[in-house]
């Protein structure tokens, strides 16, 4: 990674409504952003989506980030979630085929040892379901690209919220 | 309750605004609101002769009455014709509402004739743009695009209007306020931080005020000059901000930037503090940003939190609305001690006046703007793009009763002949000129149709040097005088320049002028030009055009490379 780039998270709350993810999507390619992951869904509120984006940039550049999201009209309140505490996690599936027997038994204990679930099973099969950061779902995914040769993956991008009490991240 | 139809209501909305002109090109999807126009009369409604044209008018409109610009256009090729239109006003901070025509929502999606998804192809480009999907909405997004435009940093908002939600019948109400939980202008202004800053002046050996276009839209021209007098600090301006402080005023040094003076680019180089106001840094003004203002600390104004410490980085940001902040500043604001610095910018600008060097005998367009500057003071003045433009910005006189339109952020060709018919729509009682190059003329020509059903006695200035002067200037400077593309008379590679004759330029702009009912004066010497001026005057029920043949030679200097500092400024050649 260059000189001063690092990897930061945003919350955004936005109106629910038609175009509003291209806007959003469009800023970070029509300015040339880093976009690492964004999800997005409705909350409480349904007139009111919320985002959980991760970019990866220096830190002027994340500043004008914010900056340019914040001036869009579309846009409810733009948090920075780098430097406060915040719950995030993303979840992870891994399905991994032409298994063998002793490859099932090793996956059982990467699930355990990953705190992850196995949520299907077949003959020569099996699916497990993490939910856990994103960096911990980056090292499951190299670990098992290593293990095991016919694996397929599909993840859900990070999803965050401000902690209450816990000073953890 | 009474209902009424969308378009009915969209009329009511007009009225309830206060617009008082429409442009307009109809179509199939609009044909419904045509017809309810029709029965109206409190709106004038202008037909311009094509769509790109139409949204410029309504932007030199808006810019030169301070009004919100109001467009019409139909589906399909009618919304994407607006498309530079939209940019130009975008980059140049001008409310619009354009309303574009739509086809009905089952067929949104299904390629449908003249269907685009223009709220899509503009997003990056307007400051907010819609599709109006419910009848019942149409109320309140027609309010809420009015205020959003005007508002804040202005700029273009589009509005596009199905024609099925148009007909349905709906409620007759137009909301009286406006509520949007996004999107609240700033309309106040921090005093800790603005005192922060008057502290920073007041302690500056040599301060620099830098206008930017900020100062001119917000109309904070009279208190800025007011603050400039007290604090006896001299300013210079991008071209946005010219007429910021009148041009002939004592503590006016110039333009900064690729086509500055050089005493106002001397003066931000050598300046302890730049205390600049409503500018975003463009890479035209700062050249080289490691070295711009390389000694000074740096106050920046701006309405638009998103132009603070972009380009360059900033000690004291203050968000705010120009004029507020500036009247808020006289209350603060001291004399300070400039009288050495004065004198040391009074020697850079004796060392490279920008004068009237003019050649004897040949026709130089500085001979041109100096006599427009004699001859008119209560005008407005609006250019194309190219070298007429960076002269205009360098010698035209902006004085309290004048104006400069310009095509400043985007550089649109094309901008200057409909530019000035909004403008004379808008101020019918001023004098408009229009300055064009023959290659930015040749853009939206068709406007002559306009302004001559229009009866409008605009002046059209064309300098005719037979090339894409600008172009050709850095051809000619950075590229070996390889004229490639930018010979109008020629064709694109010149190839007739091997011992054959070059064709009659095309067109005529004399007798183009005339077949299309306006006056036409070719002028090709210096002592015509005032007659010329005189005679323009004199007709006062259609365009006069004067068409001024120019030495292709004639350069734009001083000139900073693109991307370099002041020590690669080109003076001379």
């Amino acid at each position: 990674m260059q000189k001063g780039m690092k990897k930061r998270w945003i919350s955004l709350y936005v109106e629910n409504q038609v175009g509003v993810l291209s806007k959003i999507s469009g800023l970070f390619s029509g300015k040339c952003y880093n976009l690492d992951s964004l999800t997005v869904g409705t909350t409480e509120d349904p007139t009111v989506s919320r985002m959980t984006i991760a970019t990866v940039s220096d830190d002027e550049t994340f500043e004008q980030i914010k900056k340019q999201l914040n001036r869009m009209v579309e846009v409810i309140k733009v948090i920075d979630f780098t430097d406060i505490f915040v719950r995030m996690k993303e979840i992870l599936y891994v399905k991994v085929k032409k298994c063998t027997a002793a490859d099932k038994t090793e996956l059982f204990q990467i699930a355990e040892a990953f705190k992850a679930k196995v949520i299907d099973y077949g003959h020569d099969s099996l699916l497990l379901e993490f939910v856990q950061t994103a960096t911990k779902n980056d090292a499951v995914i190299k670990l098992l690209k290593e293990e095991f040769q016919h694996i397929e993956v599909v993840r859900g991008g990070s999803v965050g919220i401000e902690s209450i009490s816990i000073m953890e991240r | 309750m009474k209902q009424i139809s969308g378009n009915k209501l969209l009329v009511k909305a007009l009225k309830e605004e206060g617009v008082e002109m429409l442009f307009g090109y109809p179509g199939a999807c609009t044909i419904d609101l045509s017809d309810e126009l029709y029965k109206q009369k409190d709106i004038s409604i202008i037909l311009p002769r094509h769509e790109q044209a139409l949204v410029h008018e309504a932007d030199a409109y808006a810019r030169t009455t301070g009004k919100v610009g109001v467009c019409l256009v139909t589906s399909g090729p009618g919304a994407t014709n607006l498309v530079t239109g939209l940019a130009t006003a975008n980059y140049d901070s001008v409310p619009l509402v354009c309303f574009t025509g739509q086809v009905a929502r089952h067929l949104i999606g299904n390629d449908a004739f003249q269907e685009v998804d223009i709220v899509g192809i503009t997003r990056s480009i307007t400051k907010y743009g819609v599709t109006v999907m419910n009848r019942a909405d149409l109320g309140r997004i027609i309010k809420e695009a009015f205020y959003i435009a005007r508002t804040g940093r202005p700029g273009p908002v589009l509005v596009d209007l199905p024609k099925d939600v148009m007909a349905e019948l709906g409620s007759a109400e137009y909301p009286k306020t406006v509520s949007i939980r996004g999107y609240k202008p700033n309309e106040t202004v921090h005093v800790g931080q603005l005192k922060r800053a008057i502290k920073l002046l007041g302690k500056a050996k040599k301060p620099l005020f830098l206008a930017g276009g900020g100062v001119n839209i917000a109309r904070a021209n009279e208190a800025f000059c007011r603050v400039v007098e007290k604090t006896q600090v001299p300013v210079v301006t991008t071209i946005m901000g010219r007429g910021a402080i009148p041009t002939n005023h004592p503590l006016f040094i110039g333009n900064l930037g690729m086509h500055g003076a050089y005493a106002a680019n001397m003066a931000v180089n050598n300046c302890d503090l730049l205390f600049s106001i409503g500018t975003r840094f463009n890479d035209r003004i700062t050249g080289k940003l490691h070295a711009f203002a390389p000694n000074a600390q740096i106050v920046h104004i701006d309405i638009d939190t998103a132009s603070i410490s972009r380009n360059i980085h900033v000690d004291i940001p203050i968000v705010a609305d120009a004029r507020e902040a500036v009247t808020k500043m006289e209350e603060y604001v001291e004399a300070c001690d400039t009288q050495n610095w004065i004198a040391e910018i009074r020697s850079w600008k004796e060392e490279h006046p920008l004068t009237m060097r003019s050649k004897s005998g040949a026709l130089s367009p500085l001979d041109i703007l100096e006599e427009m500057n004699r001859q008119f003071d209560d005008a407005i003045i609006v250019t194309d793009v190219g070298q007429h433009q960076m002269l205009v910005t360098q010698y035209a006189e902006i004085t309290e009763k004048k104006q400069l339109v310009t095509s400043g952020g985007l550089g649109t060709m094309g901008y200057g002949f409909p530019g000035a018919i909004g403008a004379k729509l808008g101020n019918p009682h001023k004098d408009v000129i229009a300055i064009s190059g023959d290659g930015g003329m040749q853009m939206n020509i068709q406007e002559f149709a306009t302004a001559v059903l229009e009866e409008l006695p605009i002046i059209l200035c064309v300098f005719n040097n037979e090339y894409l002067g600008m172009v050709r200037q850095w051809q000619k400077l950075f590229y070996g005088k390889r004229y490639s593309m930018t010979n109008l008379k020629a064709g694109a590679l010149s190839r007739r320049t091997e011992g054959q004759e070059y064709p009659e330029y095309t067109p005529d702009f004399v007798k183009l002028a005339e077949s299309y009912g306006a006056k036409g004066i070719r002028v090709t010497k210096k002592e015509e030009i005032a007659q010329a001026f005189q005679d323009a005057r004199k007709n006062t029920n259609t365009p006069t055009l004067i068409e001024f043949i120019i030495d292709p030679e004639e350069m734009v200097y001083p000139m900073i490379k693109p991307g370099g500092t002041l020590e690669d400024m080109i003076m001379d050649c």
